[in-house]
């Protein structure tokens, strides 16, 4: 479904700082229907690697298939109408102050030209399904970060994508709250077969949604694999050191002979 | 007296509001799209052009350094260009418009510049095309911003309109100036200058509720 591959990004130097590189060759294969979690350290370059796949970041050099085809090559004109085959959530859920829930799910559709009638039968199943039926008509501003969430997610579902970008889309939530989101992104993964990448930097949110996980650190992919795989053998001391911060009784089956320093 | 003072007084006020008026709609259509742009033409931005920035940046800001009173005068020749008069109440709805474009400008540039990033990568993650970023997330998000520097022009305007009316514009600066101040009626002045602060009063209370309205950031 999508394929990263050699994928480079520099940011070039700006007043002040000079260019910085975030990426460095990455390879990644995500299956049709599966959750891939992509996580790492704050700086790791997990942000910009999402942002590659949809183009909000261009890559400095490298090719992102999608569906079979080389989206780095596609022109201005076209590139809007790929983003619509892709939903996107995001950490500070970026909803529309001025729109209500519903408003805020409708915009995707709004933005393809759909018809009131197309939008209202997109929009008004995805509000039972994340839960926010009687908050149809209320603004961002009178809902719970959880909600605002909700709302993020029925609006990253309205257009119908095959794949769903999550870039620590539970963050800025407790952990109940985070509970309930990441089960119900797991809930619309099965029902609606959706691919999904998900960014975190939490090796828990792995466990509880992702099939397989890539573990990033200095712009490069260190360790790849299934998520039972990844916690019952981590082998890169950045997986150990992540998996020691969370999970207190860690201990490395195969502790590596340099591990990085503070960890 | 008051009969004979109530035509007069009642004339002035609607050449006033007429020239206000005029002043902000015409402004406003010129000053909104230069607005969004002087906004969006950064580097790395929506519409980047950085030619646009190092122009038209200091064409505006050039504009809004010249004392309106001296901008008037000075584009007397473009006046007479545009309404073939430089005198009388529509006359002066050009050096008011042209005062009204830059100001306006950079209001709706700041409004627009307030306006949350993420949301303008939201939109485009979902595959807006740059207009449709303009007028679905910038233009609506900003509106709130937007309506507090539309009421401020407003009430700056109808300052300038009273200058334009010592220079023979009409309105309630003319009256002022002609019967309040070369004819010594204090009676008059004092019924310009009330009319005045009650036009200020009606209009920045208006805007604050329509803006107020328009927010739904605080609920
Ligand atoms: N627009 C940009 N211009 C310059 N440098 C950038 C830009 N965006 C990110 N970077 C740099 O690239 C590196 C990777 O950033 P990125 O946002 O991908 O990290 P991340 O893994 O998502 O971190 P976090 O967990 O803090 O979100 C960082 O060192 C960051 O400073
Ligand atoms: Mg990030």
């Amino acid at each position: 479904m999508i394929r990263l591959s050699e994928i480079h990004k520099t940011y070039p130097a700006r007043r002040g700082s000079p260019a910085h590189v975030a990426l460095r060759g990455i390879n990644l294969d995500v299956a049709a229907g599966e959750i891939v979690g992509v996580i790492g350290r704050s700086g790791a370059g997990k942000s910009t690697l999402i942002r590659c796949i949809n183009l909000l970041e261009v890559p400095t050099s490298g090719a992102v298939i999608v569906n079979g085809v080389d989206v780095t090559a596609l022109s201005k004109r076209d590139l809007p109408l790929f983003r619509r085959q892709l939903g996107m959530v995001f950490q500070h859920f970026n909803l529309l102050s001025s729109r209500t829930v519903y408003d805020n799910i409708a915009l995707p559709l709004e933005l393809a030209g759909a018809s009131k009638a197309d939008i209202a039968a997109a929009v008004d199943p995805l509000l039972p399904l994340v839960g926010l039926e009687d908050k149809r008509d209320r603004y961002p501003a009178e809902l719970s970060g959880g909600q605002k969430q909700r709302v993020g997610i029925a609006r990253a579902l309205s257009s119908n994508p095959k794949v769903v970008l999550c870039d620590e889309v539970t963050s800025a939530l407790d952990p109940e709250t985070t509970r309930q989101i990441l089960s119900l992104l797991r809930d619309i993964n099965k029902r609606l077969g959706l691919t999904m990448v998900v960014i975190t930097h939490e090796m828990a949110v792995v466990k509880q949604l992702c099939d397989r996980v890539a573990v990033m650190d200095g712009g490069q992919i260190v360790e790849e694999g299934s998520v039972d795989a990844i916690f019952s053998d981590p082998k890169h001391a950045t997986t150990q050191s992540l998996l020691a911060d969370e999970f207190l009784d860690f201990r490395p089956a195969h502790p590596v002979s340099n591990p990085v320093e503070g960890a | 007296m008051f009969a004979t003072l109530a035509p007069i007084l009642f004339q002035a006020t609607l050449e006033t509001l007429y020239m206000v008026a005029a002043a902000l709609v015409i402004g406003t259509s010129f000053g909104l799209p230069l607005g969004v742009f002087l906004a969006t033409s950064g580097r790395g931005e929506l519409f980047e052009s950085l030619i646009f920035q190092k122009t038209i940046g200091p064409i505006v800001n050039a504009t809004r350094s010249v004392p309106f009173i001296i901008l008037a005068v000075a584009i007397i020749p473009f006046t007479r260009m545009v309404v073939g008069t430089s005198i009388g109440t529509s006359a002066a709805i050009v050096p008011l418009t042209v005062a009204a474009i830059p100001f306006i400008a950079r209001i709706i540039e700041g409004a627009v510049r307030e306006v949350d990033g993420g949301l303008v990568e939201a939109a485009q993650a979902m595959g807006a095309r740059p207009m449709q970023v303009v007028t679905k997330v910038l233009l609506p998000e900003a509106l709130p911003g937007i309506i507090h520097g539309l009421t401020l022009t407003a009430v700056t305007l109808i300052g300038y309109s009273a200058m334009v009316g010592a220079v023979g514009a009409g309105g309630l600066g003319d009256l002022g100036i002609r019967y309040g101040y070369q004819r010594f009626r204090p009676d008059v002045m004092g019924a310009v200058v009330i009319t005045l602060i009650v036009l200020v009063q009606m209009v920045q209370t208006s805007g604050d509720l329509l803006a107020r309205k328009a927010d739904k950031r605080n609920i």
